[in-house]
C-alpha cells in the first residue's frame, strides 16, 4: 500500500485518507503532534491464535490505537488496518479498541472530557479466532453506549474494505458517522447473502447493485450516515472537528426506534426492493 | 443443506411459555417478538423471545432469523422497560431467551439497514444495564454471530443449557469453511485446538463468556423439573448482581481470555505513564 509522504503533492492537491495506514489515518487527523501511540508493534501483542493456523500475525494485529487531542480537547482514537486479514477482528486487536474506549469511559467518569474516533474498515470477526472476535465486538459495543453519555463517538468509513459483520452494528452504535463514496457500510457481506440466500437475492458479482445499495452516496442518501465527504486528509479532518463541536447528539441514531419501525411494518415487500425505493422508505416524513 | 429446508426451532418458544406461565402477556411491535411482564421470586422482570413468523412479510426473516422488524421491535420493548422504570429504584430485570439461528440475509434487509436495526436492539440492551436493569441470557438453542449480539450479548449473565442444540458461534460452519477456504472437517481438527473455533459449548465455556452450564432433562420442551431449575438459576442471578454490576468485566475471567487481559493491563500502565 502506497503512503503519501510527498509534501509537494500535500501542498498542492488533495491528500487521499484511503491509501493511507491505519496508523498515518490516525496521525492524518489528529491535532499536529499530539498522537500517542498505545501498545505499539514494538510491545509485540500478536495473536495467541493465528500462528497455530499457519498464519503470519502481525505486532499490533491489525489494530492502531491512540491518544491525541483534535483542536486541543483530548480524544482517543482506534483504526483498523483493512490490509491484515481483511481488517478482521480478533482478540488482540479487539481487546485494543474495547480497552481504550474503557479507558476513556474511566476519564470521563474523573471529569476529563475525552471522545473517540473510530476508523473502521473491517470486514467483522475474524473467523480464525471466532467467538473471541463475536465477544469483543460486544464489548466494543457496550463501551461505545456507555462513552457516548459523555462525549462523542465519531465513526469513520473511507474504503476500500467498508464496514462489515458485527461492526457495521457497532457503526450504527456511534454519535456520528462520516463516509466517503469509496465507503461502504453493510451487515452481511455481499458472498454471504448471494451463499445464503442464492444469487437471485444478491448476486455478489454485480458491482453496481451491491455499491448502489450499500456504497457511500446511498447511505448518505437514505439518512444512515450523517456526513458525506470527498477521499481527502483536509475534508475529513474538518469534518471530524465539526462533529466533535456539535457534541453528544440530543438522540442517537441507533435510540430512533419508533418511526422506522413503524416504516418497516409498512414496508411493501411483493416486489424487490431497488435503491431509489429504499432512499424513498428511509426518508419518509423527513425533509432529505 | 440451504437454509430454507432447516428445520425451524420450537425451543425457544417452549421455554418462554413454561417461564412466562402466569406472567402478563405484553402486545409485541411484531409477531415475531413475545414478551411477557411478571415476577420471579419477587424480581420484576421482563421476559423477552425472538421467535419463528412464517408469515412475515420480510421472508429472509421468517424462520427465527433477527431482521429489520426484530430489531427495531426488540429495542420498541426494552425502551418502553427503560422508560417505564425510569423513576422506579427497583428496575425490572431483563431476561432474553436466545434461540436465533442467525441474522436474516436478504437484499432488503442489507438496503434498509439492517446493521442500524440491529444497532438499536443492541444499544436498547446496553442502555437498560447500564440504567441498572439486570440483563440476563438463557441460551436454549442456537446464538449464532449479529443475531446474538442483538438479543443476549450485552447480558449481566448468560447461560447456556447443557444441550449439544445449543451453539454459539460467529458463523455457521459450512459457511465459515467456505470463506476460510477449508473443509468442515479441517474446522473440526482445527477447533480441537483453538477453542474461539469450537462450536461445542464446553469449549465457548473455556473463554470465560458463560455462567456455568445448566442441566436439564429436555432441552427440547423443558420438564417442571427443568423449569423449576432455571428458575431457581435465574433467582441466584438476580440476587447476584448488584446495582453498580452494570459492566462485562467478568467476562475477562476465563482460561482462554488471557491475551485480552494483557491488552488491558498493558494499555492501562501506558495510558498512565
Amino acid at each position: 500500500m502506497t503512503e503519501l509522504t510527498n509534501t509537494a503533492l500535500n501542498r498542492t492537491e488533495q491528500l487521499g485518507f484511503i491509501d493511507l495506514s491505519a496508523r498515518k489515518r490516525i496521525e492524518s487527523l489528529l491535532d499536529s503532534g499530539s498522537m500517542r501511540e498505545l501498545l505499539t508493534p514494538f510491545d509485540r501483542l500478536t495473536s495467541p491464535w493465528l500462528e497455530k493456523q499457519g498464519i503470519v500475525p502481525q505486532f499490533d494485529d491489525g489494530v492502531v490505537i491512540a491518544r491525541g487531542k483534535l483542536d486541543d480537547k483530548p480524544v482517543v482514537a482506534a483504526a483498523i488496518e483493512g490490509g491484515f486479514q481483511g481488517g478482521s477482528l480478533g482478540e488482540v486487536g479487539g481487546a485494543k479498541i474495547a480497552g481504550i474506549l474503557e479507558l476513556a469511559i474511566e476519564e470521563n467518569r474523573k471529569g476529563n472530557p475525552t471522545a473517540a474516533v473510530l476508523m473502521l474498515e473491517t470486514g467483522g470477526v475474524r473467523l480464525q479466532e471466532a467467538n473471541l472476535g463475536l465477544a469483543a465486538i460486544a464489548e466494543i459495543q457496550s463501551a461505545i453506549v456507555e462513552l457516548r453519555q459523555y462525549q462523542p463517538v465519531i465513526a469513520v468509513v473511507t474504503g476500500p474494505v467498508g464496514c462489515f459483520g458485527g461492526m457495521s452494528i457497532t457503526a450504527g452504535l456511534c454519535s456520528y458517522l462520516i463516509i466517503t463514496r469509496e465507503g461502504r457500510l453493510g451487515l452481511n457481506g455481499p458472498q454471504v447473502i448471494e451463499q445464503e440466500a442464492g444469487v437471485e437475492e444478491y448476486d455478489s458479482r454485480d458491482r453496481g447493485l451491491i455499491w448502489g445499495l450499500t456504497g457511500g452516496i446511498q447511505r448518505f442518501a437514505t439518512g444512515l450516515v450523517d456526513a458525506f465527504v470527498d477521499d481527502d486528509v483536509s475534508a475529513l479532518s474538518t469534518c471530524v472537528r465539526d462533529c466533535l463541536a456539535a457534541g453528544v447528539p440530543t438522540l442517537h441514531r441507533s435510540d430512533d426506534i419508533a418511526a422506522p419501525l413503524k416504516r418497516l411494518q409498512q414496508f411493501d415487500t411483493r416486489e424487490q426492493i431497488d435503491a431509489q425505493r429504499a432512499r424513498f422508505t428511509l426518508t419518509q416524513g423527513k425533509t432529505a | 443443506m440451504t437454509a430454507q429446508s432447516k428445520p425451524i426451532s420450537k425451543r425457544g418458544g417452549h421455554w418462554f411459555d413454561g417461564l412466562t406461565a402466569g406472567m402478563v402477556t405484553q402486545q409485541a411491535a411484531v409477531p415475531s417478538l413475545r414478551i411477557a411482564d411478571g415476577e420471579v421470586a419477587g424480581h420484576a422482570c421482563r421476559v423477552l423471545l425472538v421467535q419463528p413468523d412464517p408469515d412475515s412479510h420480510f421472508p429472509r426473516a421468517s424462520r427465527g432469523e433477527v431482521g429489520l422488524l426484530e430489531g427495531y421491535g426488540l429495542a420498541a420493548a426494552i425502551d418502553d422497560a427503560i422508560k417505564t422504570d425510569a423513576h422506579n429504584p427497583q428496575k425490572r430485570a431483563l431476561i432474553a431467551i436466545v434461540d436465533v439461528p442467525s441474522q436474516a440475509y436478504g437484499r432488503r434487509e442489507e438496503a434498509l439497514g439492517l446493521h442500524q436495526a440491529l444497532a438499536a436492539a443492541v444499544s436498547a440492551y446496553a442502555r437498560a444495564r447500564l440504567a441498572g436493569h439486570p440483563v440476563i441470557s438463557l441460551l436454549v438453542g442456537k446464538a449464532m454471530s449479529g443475531a446474538f449480539l442483538a438479543h443476549g450479548y450485552q447480558a449481566n449473565r448468560i447461560f447456556a443449557l447443557a444441550d449439544s442444540g445449543v451453539q454459539v458461534h460467529a458463523m455457521g460452519k459450512a459457511a465459515a469453511a467456505r470463506v476460510t477456504l477449508r473443509t468442515e472437517e479441517e474446522l473440526d481438527k482445527l477447533a480441537a485446538d483453538i477453542p474461539p473455533m469450537a462450536y461445542d459449548l464446553e469449549s465457548y465455556a473455556s473463554l470465560g463468556l458463560l455462567e456455568p452450564l445448566v442441566e436439564v432433562e429436555s432441552a427440547e420442551s423443558p420438564s417442571t423439573n427443568d423449569l423449576d431449575k432455571v428458575r431457581s438459576v435465574l433467582v441466584d442471578a438476580l440476587n447476584d448482581i448488584q446495582p453498580g454490576d452494570t459492566g462485562l468485566e467478568r467476562r475477562l475471567n476465563g482460561v482462554n481470555r488471557g491475551a485480552s487481559r494483557l491488552v488491558r493491563e498493558q494499555l492501562r500502565t501506558q495510558w498512565e505513564a
